[in-house]
């Protein structure tokens, strides 16, 4: 919303002061200012009042005409002009030799072999408006040779508030508003706001006008006729352009220059088209025609003003076609109504059109306002048009009211809040100076709050603690830490957990964290062979990739996978993010946080890649939790793991989670010739398993044995077996140090480490425990390798 | 020969041929040759016996002396072997072409981690716990516990990702407070413990996105609820923290700004980090830059979390990671983030300093 301050000055006086200051206190106590502002008329001298003394016609062009004009200066001055509308006798804007607009500096020019010693004006080009269909005729009563800046408001300083700022503040939609802030600010007095008084006018007849929802709050209309005007003066025009409105005619002007001075929307009819005002909503949805002729659909939630059963305007959006006001009207009824806030916002919604009134409604108007508006109106036209004529009572309807507010505060209260140290004069002198009633006693305070305050906006005491240290200024505080007790903190097991697996897997094995949405890819999963499976869905979503959220990350993964597989030959990715797995039964959404992990790899079979998976899930459990990682054949339930070789994993005796293959389809979607595993570990259960803590043992003192012993077997499982059931306490370690597989046979070399505590072991006893090893093995088939 | 002139010759001829000796092996096959059983120096012994005892006594002598002296000798000149046989290893080694550039492949942590990272730690420090809270609430969680009435814009299906079984994405950090106060309100009340908590975590809100716009991003919420803490503290606390992560002097300005749960509510700008304050087109020449939204706790906001705010007041931050990560690293598209793009994602492979 654009701001004058020219129109601010109307209802306090800032004389003397700074005003780019002023407006950034007002950023900074108010509400947002947008960075720029704008000094109108700056860039504009040398322009006056002049006469049009002769017009003859230009020889050699159609369009120039040769001038002469009275610049005030005792002497005409000869001008060449190209605009239409030049006549004998008109007064208009005229830019002397050295005038400045803009860039633009006047210097006598020749046009068409003429001299011409200065310019006559568009209102475009002294900035005052966008008509530049001919040079500004001025109407007023102005000597020749007026500064045109003496004349009218050309000089004004506009700025613009962001309106998002204005959310819960509907007193700030108008100028009127925004001078109060002002007046606090600077400590000046406000000014009351002049009106006409209607009480004359009270025993004529009252407009036939009824409530008939309670959607529309208060209802207040006037008629009047005898209107002998339709251009507004000057200034109004100047004002309503410089804050972003187009001048149309004197009624549409005065309205929309109400909305702006005191945020109170109105509305003029033609007073033939609603001769009985009824405020209500229909049963059965219908078509409407808006006064910019477009056809709406109305349902039965939108209220509606109607004149008896025919719908005549949207309340508080916008009127209707039909009963715009026209060139033969010549009674009109003015509207100044208040509206249940959220029943504007939603018709705004289901009608996806907003308006200057809508966007006013929306933030609860006080209801107060209508009549006063009214008041105003009446004012401001007689002033412009005295013969105007009212011709019927105020009629008012003032269906809901809100609550007086009334709120008890003490210094001691807002002292606690603020953490310094504000008067009590101090509080009550800015309570008072933004409209508050204030009765005090000695450091307490019993507090009215406005009507205009009182709609939404302020209804407790942290409400008051707002208004006081907003004008005392933020800048102004003294800042301090705080005061309170010191007491250890914990850290939480799920918080270290996470930390420990991301620092595990970037820094030991150079894996990259990545981030990604927490529902299906629909088009992406599609193009790997992967099916979004059935979960919870974003209601009404219109998009399909944004809709199902995902059970599992892999799928997700693989899609990065994907994106990436130019990337490097070898890479690996990981996240922590969550997952929804269906509803529980309660009906809420089962959320887990997993971690997953893909490795992709053009380089290494599937099976080493797996193996390097496997290694670093051992190192994560073992260094995390000080537990072994075990692992257990499970079945595929998913489209995108492979059948085979797929394992849950265990820390110590708790399933968390699984490790597998992407299937062949994703495999070959992405390349065909790569190797894809993927881990998938539930962070909830991995963080509840217990640290084992680490378990010293001295080193033995006596020399260890290593003997390696190379069996033909397919597995690893039987000899690890059959070490176990040898069953000597002399074995220490048993680990693979090699696997060697030439095609048709597997054999794997296992390296057994033997001690004593005690003494120093004989070749014999170890030889005692690996011929039993052997022998065991032989007895299952499985041979020593020479 | 006399004695004497045979254990000169025997000297220059082990000096002879110590001098063309290139090999350690054959340094041992001369010590055999001089000293062994059948040597020259115990040739020269078994000649001893020919001679007078007073004879003996003094060659006897000589000959032990020339035993250890020879002795001596070879282990001296295999000590120069093995040194020059180590300095020819060392010379002979190659020389390693540094100009090949050094393999720096690394993993990385993605940028938010890393940001999120260092407010905790800095939070921490500051006695405060990092809680972890759900991304799928209840409306009542992410709305109505937050003083935001029913028909609140913000609470529109334009705005928020509600799901089928009426639970909603949660679309601001604030979502986990209630469970916050009703977590530590105890501790509050009865111990007198203050409650300070920072909760990192993803929000949604529904839009479209383009390079400053995103469905999916993260913030960091902060309460602290104590007795008497008040908007003074609160701006310290900002200042405080915002100095620790930009790593410099940050000057902190509030505007009055309205969210439904504080009250009073603040727009906290930072003065540029860019130009300084003097104003550049990165903060619109005005100097400042907005970067998050705070107050002071709701009333009602307390109370829902079981909290009497006549007795307990307390501030609440909402800090844009992603805006942060975003600033701090000079990511210019916030779909970066989410993209899974490693040639974007890998250059964060540490951030603390």
């Amino acid at each position: 919303m654009f701001l004058s301050m020219n129109w601010i000055s109307d209802f306090v006086d800032l004389s003397g002061l700074d005003k780019k200051e002023l407006i950034s206190r007002f950023s900074l106590s108010t509400a947002e200012v947008e960075n720029e502002i704008f000094f109108k008329g700056e860039d504009l001298s040398g322009v006056v009042v002049a006469e049009i003394k002769s017009v003859e016609p230009h020889p050699d062009s159609h369009k120039l005409h040769l001038l002469k004009v009275d610049a005030g200066d005792g002497k005409l001055t000869d001008v060449v002009c190209g605009a239409p509308n030049v006549r004998v006798g008109m007064k208009t804007a005229f830019a002397k030799v050295g005038a400045k607009l803009g860039d633009l500096e006047i210097t006598p020019r020749d046009l068409a072999g003429f001299t011409s010693y200065g310019m006559c004006c568009s209102e475009k080009e002294i900035g005052i408006s966008d008509n530049h269909e001919g040079i500004m005729d001025i109407t007023d009563d102005f000597a020749c040779g007026t500064d045109i800046k003496d004349a009218y408001e050309v000089d004004d300083i506009i700025f613009e508030v962001d309106n998002k700022s204005l959310t819960n503040r509907p007193d700030l939609w108008g100028h009127y508003g925004i001078a109060r802030e002002f007046a606090a600010i600077s400590g000046r007095e406000l000014k009351p706001i002049e009106t006409f008084d209607l009480a004359p006018f009270a025993s004529l007849e009252k407009v036939d006008m009824k409530i008939e929802n309670p959607l529309c709050y208060r209802y207040s209309c006037l008629k009047f006729e005898n209107i002998s005007k339709n251009v507004s003066p000057v200034n109004m025009r100047i004002r309503l352009y410089y804050c972003g409105m187009r001048a149309i005619n004197l009624l549409a002007d005065l309205t929309n220059y109400l909305m702006l001075e005191m945020g109170q929307p109105m509305h003029a009819f033609d007073s033939r088209k609603v001769e009985k005002i009824r405020i209500k909503t229909f049963d059965k949805p219908f078509v409407f025609k808006t006064l910019d002729g477009v056809e709406r659909n109305i349902d039965e939630n939108t209220l509606m003003i109607c004149n008896d059963n025919t719908p005549v305007a949207i309340a508080g959006i916008m009127g209707g076609l039909d009963s715009e006001i026209v060139e033969d009207t010549s009674t009109l009824t003015l509207e100044s109504a208040t509206f249940d806030a959220v029943s504007v916002r939603k018709s705004t919604v289901r009608l996806a059109h907003r308006t200057d009134a809508s966007m006013r409604y929306e933030k609860c108007l006080d209801p107060e306002l209508t009549v006063k508006a009214i008041e105003r109106f009446v004012k401001l036209l007689k002033d412009i048009d005295p013969g105007v004529k009212i011709v019927s009572a105020l009629t008012d309807e003032y269906a809901f009211r809100y609550d007086t507010i009334t709120v008890n505060i003490d210094k001691n209260y807002i002292d606690r809040y603020t953490g310094i140290d504000i008067s009590s004069d101090r509080i009550e002198q800015t309570l008072k100076s933004l409209g508050f009633g204030v009765t005090r006693n000695g450091d307490a305070f019993s507090v009215v709050v406005p009507s205009w305050r009182a709609t939404k906006d302020v209804s407790m005491k942290a409400d008051l603690v707002e208004e006081v240290t907003r004008i005392y200024g933020y800048d102004n505080f003294d800042i301090h830490t705080a005061k309170a007790p010191l007491y250890p903190v914990r850290e939480f097991v799920t918080k270290t957990t996470e930390d420990k697996v991301k620092d595990l897997l970037v820094k030991r094995y150079s894996l990259h964290e990545v981030h990604s949405y927490v529902w299906a890819y629909y088009d992406e999963y599609k193009e790997l062979g992967i099916d979004v499976e059935e979960n919870v869905k974003i209601k009404d979503s219109s998009n399909v990739n944004i809709e199902t959220i995902r059970r599992n990350i892999a799928p997700t993964q693989f899609c990065q996978v994907k994106y990436n597989f130019q990337y490097a030959s070898d890479f690996g990715i990981f996240e922590v993010g969550r997952v929804v797995q269906g509803l529980k039964s309660d009906g809420l959404c089962d959320e887990k946080k997993l971690l997953c992990v893909t490795l992709f790899s053009k380089t290494k079979t599937t099976e080493a890649l797996y193996y390097e998976l496997r290694d670093i899930l051992a190192v994560l459990v073992g260094d995390i939790k000080q537990e072994n990682i075990s692992f257990k054949k499970k079945e595929a339930t998913h489209s995108y793991q492979h059948t085979k070789n797929l394992n849950s994993v265990f820390a110590g005796n708790v399933e968390i989670g699984e490790i597998g293959v992407a299937h062949p389809c994703v495999v070959k979607a992405i390349d065909k010739k790569a190797s894809i595993v993927y881990a998938e570990i539930d962070m909830e259960k991995f963080s509840g398993v217990e640290y084992k803590g680490i378990h010293y043992t001295a080193p033995g003192k006596f020399p260890e044995m290593t003997v390696d012993l190379s069996f033909v077997s397919k597995s690893f499982a039987p000899i690890a077996e059959a070490v176990k059931k040898a069953g000597s306490e002399l074995v220490k370690k048993v680990s693979v140090a090699d696997i060697y597989d030439d095609g048709d046979n597997r054999s794997i070399t296992v390296r057994l480490v033997f001690a004593h505590p005690d003494r120093t072991l004989t070749r014999e006893e170890v030889t005692e425990v690996t011929d039993k090893v052997v022998d065991l093995l032989s007895k299952e088939g499985i041979a020593l390798k020479n | 020969m006399s004695m004497d002139e045979r254990i000169a010759e025997l000297k220059a001829r082990l000096d002879a041929e110590l001098s063309r000796i290139t090999e350690g092996a054959d340094l041992e096959n001369l010590r055999v040759e001089y000293l062994g059983k059948k040597g020259s120096v115990t040739e020269l012994l078994k000649g001893l016996k020919d001679l007078s005892n007073e004879e003996k006594k003094t060659f006897g002598q000589k000959v032990n002396l020339l035993k250890g002296e020879v002795s001596d000798r070879i282990d001296e000149y295999k000590a120069r072997l093995a040194k020059a046989e180590l300095e020819k290893e060392l010379n002979s080694a190659p020389e390693f072409d540094m100009s090949v550039p050094a393999d720096t492949q690394r993993g990385s942590y993605h940028p938010i981690t890393l940001v999120q990272r260092e407010c905790e730690r800095i939070f921490k420090s500051m006695g405060f716990t990092v809680e972890d809270y759900s991304e799928i609430v209840s409306e009542y969680e992410c709305f109505e516990s937050l003083n935001i009435p029913k028909h609140h814009p913000a609470r529109d299906m334009q705005d928020t990702y509600y799901l089928e079984n009426g639970q909603l994405l949660k679309t601001q950090t604030s979502a986990a407070q209630n469970r916050i106060y009703s977590k530590y309100k105890a501790q509050l009340i009865n111990e007198g413990k203050p409650i300070k908590a920072i909760f990192p975590g993803r929000c949604f809100r529904n839009e479209s996105t383009d390079a400053t716009h995103e469905n999916t991003f993260f913030q960091m919420e902060g309460v602290m609820v104590g007795k008497d803490i008040n908007i003074s503290n609160l701006i310290f606390f900002m200042k405080t923290m915002l100095s620790e992560v930009f790593q410099r002097d940050i000057k902190v300005r509030l505007r009055p700004g309205f969210f439904p749960f504080v009250e009073p509510g603040f727009e906290l700008d930072i003065n540029c980090l860019i130009c300084g304050g003097v104003g550049c087109p990165s903060c619109n020449r005005s100097g400042w830059l907005e970067l998050c939204p705070c107050g002071m706790i709701h009333p009602r906001v307390l109370e829902e979390g079981g909290i009497d705010p006549e007795e307990y007041t307390g501030y609440a931050f909402g800090l844009g990671l992603t805006r942060l990560a975003m600033m701090k690293y000079g990511i210019k598209d916030i779909r970066d983030l989410n993209s899974g793009n490693l040639k974007a994602l890998d250059q964060f492979t540490d951030g603390e300093e």
